[in-house]
């Protein structure tokens, strides 16, 4: 009936999983005990759940971020406080069995289930209007993509509390994963968490690339388009070409666990070096899904601020163009010491050096785009130039690994560990940092506190420097990576820093929190009525904050490639149309949520051998499928009244934004609506 | 004159109010196409990589009789060819023409899919199923995931003869018939690369 659950499945021996768990469950029975007290249920599943506006989708992407994000790094200061104890004689408070857990979900949570539903959710927001657009080609394909990503999450927290999570890192190398080495369910989780949410990011992929391609309004032609347009553009699709082979890769560890066979097994004609293959044929396409949407977040903070055009547009574009092509020709830089021979190390030894080319490129031009710019140091710059700086020492130390001998001294010691979070970390975290204080007036309204997101950003800085730069000295030193405890105590002062530093970043991310909780405390004060905090260039400003569900009363004509600041410059940014007519959208459906919540269920019922579950799931997905490919009636009238209403109170919130304009305030340069 | 123009009336200039979703369709589908295309070249790399690896069991030569492989050939080929015939009828809104080659087809992929499934029951039944060596793991997963995808196919297909029937040959009907075709053609086409790779180059 249960199959392989039982009640044992919970780990009640084990005091620190379950705090983690009773403290996860007390929250979110709070966060529900609040919705309750406040009747927000129906608000939140008739303008939430069920929504189907990008915006929306795109809010909830980020707050799923911004939750697993707070999950991963509980994961990481573990690890740090386990390794700064654990040398010599003392064993640390983890046992090796819960540090193998840990360090395999911190990988799976950060790369799946915080960035990917980061980036993904500054592309809802951002892209349909900055292409003038009114929302995504798919709504409900995006609604999809939202629920079956948040299933996943949901599986590795279930994980927790009931059984284990995997074992064997978060890239599952063979044969580790293979039944024979790792019995329990933890593996289980890991396929189904990265399966499901891979599902959900290839239907993204497909949404994005036909809205970017076919969506675009007039005269916006891809030279046009917004820098953060085209980096979206290589993601997805680097996410559609990489993404089948991640799929592919679990189904058949999937197929070895499940129904025995031989892909990755040591016996019977098995080849595990193909998983390794087949995992970084995509893992290291993913690595440049994540970063290459955080340079375009970059560009359009760097131009903005600077109050100048972006340098070298297009040798930006075609930087973007190289850095995606070359991503796809140097996987076998991770195993190098796998002993594909020197012919194959050298090749991807180059192509890996080569990358470094247009990323240098991308750099010069950030740098270029600030000099002789009249620069305003903001929260988002403060982000952008604390990237600059700290990538480019990544940078170097990645093509110091790319050389194949020095990656056989160094394959996964502590300077890997050191390298691969000096890219991610300001590559790409910082980048949706930036995105999200740069958007978040956009988004909901108001803008985010300048002085503690300041904070946040020094605590992150320093925090970042103090926890991995003693990690390249202790991978010198010989540390390997995933080390639960070390007999070699000279590590020690190194892990010691290191955990100070995780402590510091710890510090940033309450600054976050607070400065989340200050800035919707003053919102009153600080809502933003012109549409247009920033003074910026491209076309999501030219949209009241928040924007209508429409985006655009009318569509948009493009003639520059800062379409916004050309119309501003001509005087025609904030022209009343003559007549308002119905607008056609989306209407909104409980299909994408309730799809979601099957996926979740299925997935579990795998895991746990629940297979006439697991079978009801997976036919009440293909029936909602049927169900809705059978509905031809989706659409909705925004009724012409109704959008005049709108528009004329966004047209009032201008003219007084005009008449109060205080002396240099900084939310009103330059954006006096021109009638 | 264009070059005063910040917007443009939405309504008036019809496209951008509604961009096409017909053909927007269409291309996200044949970008879903080249992603399961990658699905495809995943599997096939790695059948190309356990092909020999037989673990003392049987090999290609002894599983394989090409004449019954070549009989899926022939019902995959020719259920293209009718479903091309279902779709030159929508065109000229003959409805119960359309109906007939629709169901020709959907009867020529059951006999493709029976056919299959017959000949893994047969392996399995004399001991030759998946968990006997690497090369049969991949054999039973190159070509059972073409099977489960024809297998959806024929869902779809069953599903679009119920709207054709319900709805008539309306747009979003037509619309999903053409992207029925693309996968179902699409499928013919890795059949071939499995004819060959697996049936053709397994006995030589």
């Amino acid at each position: 009936m249960f199959g392989k659950l039982s009640l044992s499945a919970v780990p009640y021996h084990n005091p620190i999983t379950m705090g983690a768990v009773v403290g996860s469950i007390l929250l979110a029975v709070l966060i529900l005990a609040l919705i309750t007290y406040f009747r927000k249920w129906t608000s939140l599943w008739k303008e939430w759940l069920t929504s189907l506006d990008h915006k929306r989708i795109g809010i909830m992407y980020i707050v799923l971020a911004l939750v697993m994000l707070l999950r991963g790094f509980s994961d990481a200061i573990m690890m740090r406080a386990q390794q700064a104890l654990a040398a010599g004689m003392s064993h640390g408070y983890l046992p090796p069995d819960h540090f193998n857990q840990i360090f395999s979900a911190h990988g799976t949570i950060m790369i799946i289930f915080v960035a990917m539903p980061f980036l993904v959710g500054l592309m809802n927001i951002v892209i349909p209007p900055q292409i003038g657009a009114r929302d995504v080609a798919f709504p409900f394909l995006n609604s999809v993509s939202l629920w079956l990503t948040a299933a996943g999450a949901l599986l590795v927290m279930v994980s927790l509390g009931v059984g284990e999570f995997s074992k064997a890192g978060w890239s599952g190398y063979a044969p580790l994963t293979e039944l024979q080495y790792s019995p329990g369910t933890g593996v289980d989780y890991w396929i189904w968490a990265l399966q499901i949410a891979g599902v959900g990011s290839l239907m993204t992929s497909i949404n994005f690339l036909v809205t970017i391609l076919k969506m675009r309004a007039p005269g916006m032609t891809l030279m046009r388009m917004p820098i953060f347009v085209w980096t979206a553009l290589a993601t997805t699709l680097l996410m559609l070409l990489s993404f089948p082979v991640l799929t592919a890769a679990l189904a058949l560890v999937t197929l070895d666990r499940y129904l025995g066979m031989h892909f990755f097994s040591n016996t019977l004609g098995g080849n595990m070096m193909m998983y390794a293959n087949l995992f970084w044929m995509w893992g290291h396409p993913e690595v440049y899904i994540v970063i290459l949407p955080a340079f375009g977040v970059f560009s359009e903070v760097v131009a903005t601020f600077s109050g100048k055009r972006l340098f070298g547009y297009t040798s930006m574009v075609y930087a973007t163009a190289a850095i995606m092509i070359l991503s796809f020709a140097v996987w076998v830089h991770h195993f190098f010491t796998m002993g594909a021979g020197p012919d194959v190390n050298t090749f991807f030894g180059i192509t890996t050096m080569i990358i470094a080319v247009p990323t240098g490129v991308k750099i010069f031009n950030w740098l270029f785009t600030m000099y002789q710019g009249r620069i305003r140091f903001t929260t988002p710059m403060y982000w952008t130039l604390g990237f600059i700086t700290t990538f480019a020492v990544g940078g170097m130390t990645g093509v110091l690994l790319a050389a194949p001998a020095a990656d056989y001294v160094l394959h996964n010691s502590l300077f890997l560990i050191a390298h691969f979070h000096n890219m991610l970390i300001p590559g790409a975290l910082f980048g949706y940092f930036a995105g999200y204080s740069y958007w978040f007036p956009k988004a909901i309204g108001f803008p985010l506190n300048e002085k503690w997101g300041k904070r946040a950003f020094w605590c992150w800085l320093i925090g970042f420097y103090l926890a991995f730069m003693p990690l390249y000295v202790l991978g010198f030193m010989g540390m390997p990576r995933r080390m639960a405890h070390y007999a070699n105590t000279a590590w020690q002062p190194y892990l010691i820093i290191a955990a100070g530093g995780a402590a510091v970043i710890l510090v940033g991310i309450l600054c976050q929190i607070v400065q989340l909780i200050v800035s919707i405390r003053e919102r009153h004060e600080t809502r933003d009525l012109t549409g247009d905090p920033w003074n910026g260039r491209t076309l999501e400003w030219a949209m009241s904050s928040p924007p209508a569900v429409y985006n655009f009363v009318k569509t948009p004509v493009v003639h520059d490639i800062d379409a916004f600041t050309d119309m501003k410059e001509k005087g025609i940014a904030y022209q009343k149309p003559d007549r308002y007519h119905d607008i056609h959208m989306p209407r909104n459906t409980g299909a994408g949520f309730v799809n979601g919540v099957l996926a979740f269920v299925f997935g579990f019922a795998m895991i746990w051998y629940i297979w006439w579950l697991a079978i009801l799931c997976a036919l009440g997905m293909l029936a909602g499928v049927v169900a809705r490919a059978s509905d031809d009636d989706t659409d909705y009238i925004v009724p012409a009244a109704e959008v005049e209403r709108i528009e004329n109170c966004r047209h009032m919130e201008l003219a007084s934004v005009a008449m109060n304009r205080p002396a240099g305030g900084r939310a009103t340069q330059n954006i006096l609506p021109q009638e | 004159m264009t070059a005063d123009t910040s917007t443009i009336d939405a309504v008036a200039a019809g496209e951008f109010e509604h961009p096409d979703p017909i053909a927007n369709q269409a291309f996200g589908f044949w970008l879903y196409i080249m992603s399961d295309l990658v699905l495809f070249a995943a599997i096939f790399a790695t059948y190309a990589v356990l092909a020999h690896n037989y673990a003392g069991g049987p090999t290609g030569k002894d599983l394989f009789y090409l004449p019954y492989a070549f009989g899926e050939t022939m019902l995959l080929l020719f259920s293209s060819t009718t479903y091309g015939l279902a779709m030159l009828a929508t065109h000229k809104a003959k409805r119960g023409v359309a109906m007939t080659w629709l169901t020709v087809t959907f009867l020529l992929g059951l006999g493709f899919v029976s056919m299959e499934i017959h000949e893994f029951h047969h392996l399995i039944l004399n001991g030759n199923g998946p968990e006997r060596s690497g090369f049969l793991s991949a054999f039973f997963t190159l070509v059972g995931t073409h099977g489960t995808h024809v297998a959806f196919g024929l869902i779809w297909m069953a599903v679009m003869m119920g709207q054709l029937i319900t709805k008539g040959l309306t747009p979003p009907v037509q619309s999903r018939l053409i992207r029925l075709g693309i996968f179902w053609h699409f499928l013919d086409i890795v059949w071939v690369g499995v004819f060959t790779v697996v049936y053709l180059m397994g006995v030589m």
